[in-house]
């Protein structure tokens, strides 16, 4: 269906062109000399993995950062964006990966809050006009409904009402399946058909090839903050993509790998290799786990049993209690209620020393609050462990480096070890992570996010290192949002849905389509 | 032009940065002198140099410094914790009223009993002081920037009225106490100066508290709890239990310092046996980079600028406070140009004549 409209759009010319756009980050270059255009009706998709400049690009484009050269075209008129409002004036609005919501307002007071000017507010034609908005990209909200009751995806849908409120002819869409349960990322996909069937231009950020086969027309490719290459997508096929994506010198084998494949959002198989979960004994037990804040449940009677040698992943909309499981079983929060075995011990009134001990490992999605950026890569490697450096009162400084030059060999680390940690990328900073945990030898490893804002080297790094540690006996709890991960690794997934275990599947019956609807509360067919 | 985020901290930069800060300092202050009638150079001339070019100067130097050593590493422990205690002024005071209490209570002990007795005294009253905000902090998060500032002025308060009412002078009426038993008189470094034992201590103080931040596992987490205490309570540090050991020790040093003031150079307690070395303690800290050869270095310049100022003030006639105004400058110019280098200047040609329509720019950088 791209086709038809793509043809009577591109008749007018493009509508937003972007010409030599070039940002500097002190040494980093963040974009380098880009140039692109969106025609009326046409779905162009933005590839590029993480870290390649994609997010700074549209950024640039909605006024919240300043190119340091290159002009914004508008309908051949050139463009000074200063600020969103001005980037809004000139017909372009953006749904970006953070909504910016007002929980306790309605949906309608929500759109009309960007547009609203001084004086009296006329709060029916308000209600008016967004019912309008909404009903021309057909999407069906209640307008007095409160945010805080809707959904990740209906509140995106919100946003892409408050985007289109202002009259705008170009939609920037920057990551926006990221959050989306697989039913939701249809809907928005249909959305989308919409409006470019309404002769809007969209500009769709992604790092997953397959919805960018499956909604755009063209595709550019970024990569190192550079303009690699634009494609007609239904002449290209993926392998030429991720290609482009990757650098060309080790893509072609690497598209094939089921990590790549993950990583790029493309069809994964599960894998044969697994093992028959349950043979062994339990490395984690958690029974009847229950976390109240306030009056509220917000983990409520949790058990999940992970066997050695098995990952279990832990599937769930963000902010189902994946935060909460992972902060009380890393033992920064205590449980309400319930019980934690790991590896035979009891750790439930332990704290984080005794659970480590007991053959905890931690990898949680708050990088940036597991290590001290200011301390070097080495005293953050033996964080965990000072006593056992300390020689007749003082840090042994020589057998912590020997620790840390070891890890940095092993883990492939590319830091000295007296590098603050703060000047590391965060695919090292993830590696500084994994080391530190893994070098303990844990018997249950619980990791949360692993590969979220890594480039694809650095995610399959993390996967081979934790299929490795299952094949050593190791147990993992894996909490990811990324579907396509939770299946090309889990062995069982598990579902959360507000707090609570809604249901367990098998990896080979870990479709993305039944996870989506247990994720949602539905129930499979 | 415009200032931009810089990508990597180049090795020079913080000494430059340092080095633009004095010459700021340096340029800044030659107003005030030239305005009260002096020569600029002369001027700074006996500030810094004069001091340190006889050795009655240099002693004074290291007498000045003295409590500024003990100040200036207890704010520096404290803030390293992230405890920022501003109330070492209030924990130097009641050193000195501890001290003074066992020094003229139990005057006639022999001194190996004496100065120990002394100087664990002073360490307890300062210690006591630092309680109360430190336990408010751990136990119901009230802020300790305020608690123990506010109880600075409190300290002194305590130290008049006991001046005032039971420890007023028994011979001469002064409100001065009674001065302590000779046996705790700190006996002079080297003989014939005034500089004291207290130095000595200091410095023992100053190395034992370097070693510990720079070379032990406690350093690690007293650094680690400081910087990050989210990771550093994720990775098993009891971030609230060491922050408030560490408020307690720092409380503990700024005592030492009120003990080494009454024992070495007063031998009596007095109102203005401070001279707000307390919150000098925190420029020195500051200035220091919280670390033990920073407080050591600021504290001997601080030192030398006081010796030079009462000097500039009796030969060139200018006012004593431009001694105090230089170090405040100093300390503000030398943070500004600190916070300064994590930026760097980028020049850009002016736009060639920008479209009629273009908006004006509406700020350095967004």
């Amino acid at each position: 269906m791209s086709g038809a409209h793509s043809s009577n759009g591109r008749t007018g010319g493009p509508l937003l062109e972007l010409d030599g756009l070039t940002k500097r980050f002190g040494e980093l270059v963040a974009n380098d000399d880009v140039s692109l255009s969106v025609a009326p009706g046409e779905v162009v998709a933005m590839l590029g993995e993480n870290g390649a400049g994609k997010s700074t690009l549209m950024k640039m484009v909605y006024g919240l950062v300043r190119p340091d050269a290159g002009t914004v075209t508008m309908d051949g008129r050139r463009l000074e964006i200063a600020s969103p409002r001005d980037a809004m004036a000139a017909g372009i609005g953006m749904v970006t990966q953070e909504f910016s919501l007002v929980e306790t307002m309605t949906v309608a007071e929500n759109v009309a809050l960007s547009g609203l000017g001084l004086g009296r507010v006329d709060r029916s034609a308000v209600r008016r006009r967004v019912t309008d908005a909404m009903d021309r990209i057909g999407v069906s909200l209640d307008p007095d409904r409160l945010v805080s009751m809707l959904s990740i995806g209906e509140r995106q849908r919100v946003e892409i009402v408050k985007a289109l409120f202002h009259d705008c002819r170009v939609v920037i869409l920057d990551e926006p399946t990221a959050v989306l349960t697989p039913q939701d990322v249809r809907a928005l996909f249909e959305t989308v058909r919409r409006l470019t069937a309404a002769g809007l231009g969209v500009l769709l950020v992604s790092h997953k090839l397959r919805e960018v086969a499956e909604i755009s027309d063209r595709v550019v490719v970024l990569r190192r903050g550079r303009l690699v290459g634009t494609r007609v997508t239904g002449e290209v096929d993926d392998a030429e993509l991720a290609a482009l994506m990757m650098g060309s010198a080790d893509a072609p084998t690497a598209v094939s790998e089921p990590d790549t494949g993950a990583a790029l959002g493309l069809e994964v198989e599960p894998l044969s290799e697994r093992t028959a979960g349950g043979a062994r004994a339990a490395v984690l037990e958690i029974e009847g786990l229950t976390l109240t804040r306030g009056s509220r449940d917000v983990l409520r009677d949790l058990t999940i049993r992970v066997g050695g040698g098995e990952i279990v992943g832990v599937a769930g909309i963000s902010g189902n209690g994946q935060t909460e499981l992972v902060s009380v079983l890393s033992g920064t929060e205590p449980a309400s209620a319930g019980r934690l075995v790991v590896a035979g011990t009891d750790v439930t009134r332990a704290g984080v020393a005794g659970r480590l001990r007991a053959g905890l490992g931690r990898l949680t999605e708050d990088r940036r609050g597991s290590v001290v950026p200011q301390l070097s890569v080495e005293q953050n490697l033996v964080l965990e462990d000072l006593p056992a450096y300390t020689r007749r009162g003082l840090l042994d400084r020589r057998a912590v480096r020997r620790h840390a030059e070891e890890l940095i060999e092993r883990f492939d680390i590319r830091a000295r070890p007296g590098d603050p940690v703060a000047t590391l990328s965060g695919g090292n900073m993830q590696k500084v992570l994994l080391a530190r945990a893994l070098s303990r030898g844990p018997r249950i490893l619980v990791v949360s996010q692993p590969t979220r804002g890594l480039d694809i080297g650095a995610y399959r790094y993390v996967h081979e290192q934790l299929r490795a540690l299952r094949a050593g006996g190791g147990g993992v709890l894996l909490v990811s949002e990324d579907l396509d991960e939770l299946r090309s690794l889990s062995d069982r997934i598990v579902v959360l849905l507000r707090g609570e275990v809604v249901g367990e599947v098998s990896a080979v019956e870990a479709s993305a389509e039944r996870l989506g609807v247990m994720m949602a509360g539905g129930v499979p067919a | 032009m415009r200032f931009v985020l810089r990508g990597r901290e180049p090795r020079w930069l913080a000494p430059a940065a340092v080095a633009v800060g004095v010459l700021v300092t340096v340029a800044l202050t030659a107003i005030p002198i030239r305005l009260a009638g002096a020569n600029p150079p002369a001027a700074f001339e006996r500030y810094l140099v004069t001091p340190l070019t006889s050795t009655s100067g240099l002693y004074e130097v290291l007498l000045t410094a003295t409590p500024l050593l003990f100040t200036g590493i207890a704010v520096a422990l404290a803030f390293r914790a992230g405890y920022w205690n501003i109330g070492a002024e209030g924990q130097f005071l009641l050193g000195a009223i501890g001290t003074t209490a066992v020094g003229t209570g139990l005057p006639d002990l022999p001194a190996p009993v004496a100065l120990p007795l002394g100087f664990a005294a002073g360490a307890l009253g300062g210690l006591a002081w630092a309680v109360v905000p430190a336990w408010l902090k751990r136990r119901v998060g009230i802020d300790e920037v305020v608690t123990t500032l506010l109880l600075n002025p409190v300290a002194l308060l305590v130290v008049q009225g006991l001046l005032n009412g039971p420890w007023r002078n028994s011979e001469s009426g002064f409100t001065d106490s009674d001065r302590l038993g000779t046996a705790y008189d700190l006996p002079a470094l080297v003989p014939g100066s005034r500089v004291h034992w207290g130095f000595g201590v200091a410095v023992v103080v100053v190395v034992v508290v370097g070693i510990v931040l720079t070379r032990t596992a406690t350093g690690v987490r007293i650094r680690a709890a400081g910087q990050a205490p989210r990771a550093a309570e994720f990775s098993g540090i009891a971030v609230g239990r060491l922050q408030f050991r560490c408020a307690l020790v720092s409380g503990g040093i700024a005592g030492l310092g009120g003990a080494s003031q009454v024992m070495g150079v007063q031998h009596q307690l007095t109102s203005g046996i401070s001279n707000s070395y307390g919150y000098t303690g925190v420029i020195v800290a500051t200035l220091g980079g919280l670390g033990a050869l920073g407080v050591f270095l600021v504290a001997f310049l601080l030192g030398d600028l006081s010796v030079g100022a009462q000097n500039v003030s009796l030969v060139l006639q200018v006012p004593a406070q431009l001694g105090a105004m230089f170090s405040a400058l100093l300390l503000l110019a030398v943070l500004s140009a600190m916070s300064w280098r994590r930026y760097r200047v980028q020049w850009r040609p002016p736009r060639a004549s920008a479209a009629s329509e273009s908006q004006p720019e509406r700020g350095p950088t967004r």
